[in-house]
């Protein structure tokens, strides 16, 4: 029958699995838990989001302040509308600020980069649901290297 | 060979296979269909838990550190030439979470615990142990296979789990205390790049199902054995043989539904 | 015929794939009674008790339990029935992961909802009707054989049972251990007022417990009858088998071809 000792080793084996599955999720899937209200949500609209996933980090000045929530196309105007997460604890952004997907490094992952605008007095704060208007979409190498190439044989004639 | 014969041999074959899926089907069935008594049931499925998963331990354990630090190695000799080496801990934990986990721990469970319980059983038919619950009105399918099928399905997940970490961990120790990448590198962009429903959702779907494999073909195995001493050795290869061959068809099936696209 | 029967097997036909075990038997097994089925080696004769317990089913004809077909109940209501019969396996088929004690305690544990008190009391009683009281915490495979034969007829008998098949109970057995379980099988059978069916081919043992022996043999019950009618009969098949006779009705030799006419051919 049952003895103690296997009931006792038995716990053991589930919490140490169960144990696992925590260190898996919080270090290192390093998913935090997350309430709405420590949230508040940007909506911005780009011309081409280039690699762009969701998940990627909003960065201000190498900070990340929020993340990509969702990617979507305009179904009228049929651009790439991205919608962002940011942290409560970054909340003085004025309306005059701007965004450009970014790439880190050459070949890296890209990620979105804010770059805070001037402050007036008659300028507001971003909040809930605000729009970004100042954007600048990913920069696509293949377009970059076209451009270069058609600039170099117009200098040649 | 006559082409008459050959087709008549593989229209035999066929007709075996799905005979004996029916009847591994039935089995199942009637070990599950019922929920029975759960304070009869839950002490041996607890006792099975600790033949199926816990003297299990060891072994994935031992193996998931060693592997880790393989991949590491290994890894860390082909990203240093690209000069990426600050990339070895999403590579470890990437295959690990992906593949290694589920799969490895799924064809060593199939060689320890599978083996076990296909012998395990085997003998217990050839012992009439099995007719002898069925004389005293109680339900082998119930006794013995469905415990012992909860056991297989709930270990193999947590055995998955915990041979991904210690790899992990095993790929650490090489990365970062042998080769000296950064610690924080090392960290912070395996983080960065393990999506958790992506990655570790599906580790445990994919172990789970291997776990309700290797368990069913277990126990079906001991359950229609030849019962003799022959019959239960061939009994437990074919076990190793056949969980082992479905763990790696089915995970390519699943891989390509998770990531395939 | 007989009165009280508890048993009634009807023109039963079992095949096992191509091959056929048993025609037509016919036999019935009287209640509070030893009843003996006898017969030589490889005909069977556990596939019978198999029938009886309704774990196989039969190709024609019925098997009458207290004048219920066996094998026309549905599995709960066969289950009802197999709780007033119960079957001591040729090995015993004792379960090897428990105790002696455990063993015993197991259908009074599954069956019943009795107490662990009563159970106990009940496990030590059964345990020293077969002499194995002071072996109850023993495992199964540090008995000896004819041990894990009485431990199994403890457990056969631990929910008192009306009736016990038993498979073979002396086959392998030392003398003295073969003594204890005659003995063992007459005391359960008149103290309990058991109906016990005994499958064997030891005929000296079997002659001398059993009140009715049918024998079986070539797929058909040759003979039956009180072991005195049996020791008289004239029939030559019965006459060999009891006396043990090298060759006789049933061949020493395999069927085969002519002897001389192999011995000269060509193998093939």
């Amino acid at each position: 029958m049952l003895t103690r000792k296997i009931e006792l080793l038995v716990g053991l084996f589930l919490l140490s699995g169960i144990m696992a599955f925590c260190v898996l999720v919080f270090n290192v899937a390093n998913v935090k838990v997350d309430t709405s209200d420590s949230h508040y949500t940007l909506v911005a609209e780009f011309n081409n989001i280039g690699g762009l996933k969701v998940r990627a980090p909003v960065k201000v000045g190498g900070v990340v302040v929020g993340r990509v929530a969702d990617i979507t196309l305009d179904d009228r105007k049929l651009v790439p509308i991205v919608t962002l997460k940011m942290d409560k604890r970054y909340d003085q952004f004025p309306e005059t600020s701007s965004m450009s997907i970014l790439t880190s490094g050459l070949l890296g992952e890209q990620f979105i980069g804010l770059t805070p605008g001037f402050m007036d007095d008659d300028i507001a704060m971003l909040g809930e649901g605000d729009k970004v208007f100042d954007t600048r979409g990913a920069l696509i190498l293949e377009d970059l290297i076209g451009q270069l190439l058609y600039s170099m044989s117009s200098k040649d004639k | 060979m006559n082409p008459i014969n050959f087709i008549a041999a593989v229209g035999r074959y066929a007709i075996a296979l799905v005979y004996s899926f029916g009847k591994a089907g039935l089995m199942l069935w009637g070990a599950l269909a019922h929920l029975p008594n759960p304070t009869k049931t839950l002490p041996l499925v607890v006792k099975q838990l600790y033949v199926l998963g816990v003297r299990s331990m060891v072994i994935i354990l031992v193996s998931g550190l060693f592997i880790g630090m393989v991949l590491a190695l290994q890894g860390y000799t082909i990203l240093v030439d690209f000069g990426t080496e600050d990339s070895l801990g999403p590579m470890v934990a990437l295959s690990l979470l992906r593949e290694l986990g589920p799969v490895v721990t799924a064809l060593l469970f199939a060689g320890r615990a599978g083996s076990a319980l296909t012998a395990e059983i085997g003998l217990m038919k050839s012992t009439e142990q099995l007719s002898s619950l069925e004389m005293m009105a109680i339900d082998p399918l119930k006794q013995i296979i469905a415990p012992r099928f909860w056991a297989g399905v709930i270990s193999m997940p947590l055995l998955a789990l915990m041979f991904s970490l210690v790899g992990i961990f095993g790929g650490h120790l090489v990365g970062v205390e042998w080769k000296g990448i950064d610690s924080g590198a090392f960290w912070s962009i395996l983080q960065a790049s393990i999506e958790w429903r992506q990655d570790i959702v599906n580790c445990l779907i994919k172990s789970t199902v291997f776990g309700v494999v290797v368990t069913w073909i277990a126990l079906y195995r001991g359950y229609v054995v030849q019962p003799n001493p022959e019959g239960i050795s061939r009994a437990t290869t074919s076990t190793v043989v056949q969980a082992s061959l479905a763990v790696l068809a089915l995970d390519f099936l699943l891989t390509a539904v998770m990531f395939g696209n | 015929m007989l009165q009280n029967p508890l048993v009634e097997i009807n023109h039963l036909g079992f095949n096992r794939g191509d091959k056929v075990i048993y025609e037509d038997i016919s036999l019935v097994i009287p209640k509070g009674k030893v009843t003996a089925i006898m017969g030589p080696s490889g005909i069977g004769k556990t596939t019978l008790l198999k029938l009886i317990g309704a774990q196989l089913t039969p190709n024609s004809g019925t098997v009458l339990f207290d004048g219920v077909d066996m094998h026309q109940l549905s599995r709960t209501e066969l289950y009802q029935v197999r709780k007033r019969m119960s079957m001591l396996f040729q090995s015993g088929a004792l379960f090897t992961d428990m105790n002696v004690y455990d063993n015993v305690a197991f259908a009074l544990r599954e069956h019943t909802d009795l107490s662990e008190d009563i159970i106990r009391s009940i496990v030590l009683m059964k345990l020293q009707a077969v002499g194995l009281r002071g072996a109850a915490s023993l495992m199964p495979d540090e008995l000896s054989g004819g041990m894990q034969r009485r431990a199994a007829l403890a457990r056969a008998i631990a929910l008192e049972p009306e009736m016990v098949l038993y498979d073979e109970p002396f086959a392998g057995q030392d003398p003295i251990s073969m003594g204890m379980l005659v003995k063992l099988i007459r005391e359960l059978s008149n103290a309990l007022k058991l109906t016990s069916v005994v499958v064997s081919h030891d005929v000296k043992e079997v002659l001398g417990i059993a009140d009715y022996v049918y024998v079986i043999a070539e797929k058909k019950v040759i003979a039956h009858g009180t072991p005195e009618q049996l020791k008289q009969s004239d029939n030559p098949q019965l006459i060999q088998f009891i006396q043990g006779a090298p060759d006789g009705p049933v061949p020493f030799h395999y069927p085969a071809k002519n002897y001389q006419q192999e011995l000269l051919s060509e193998p093939d």
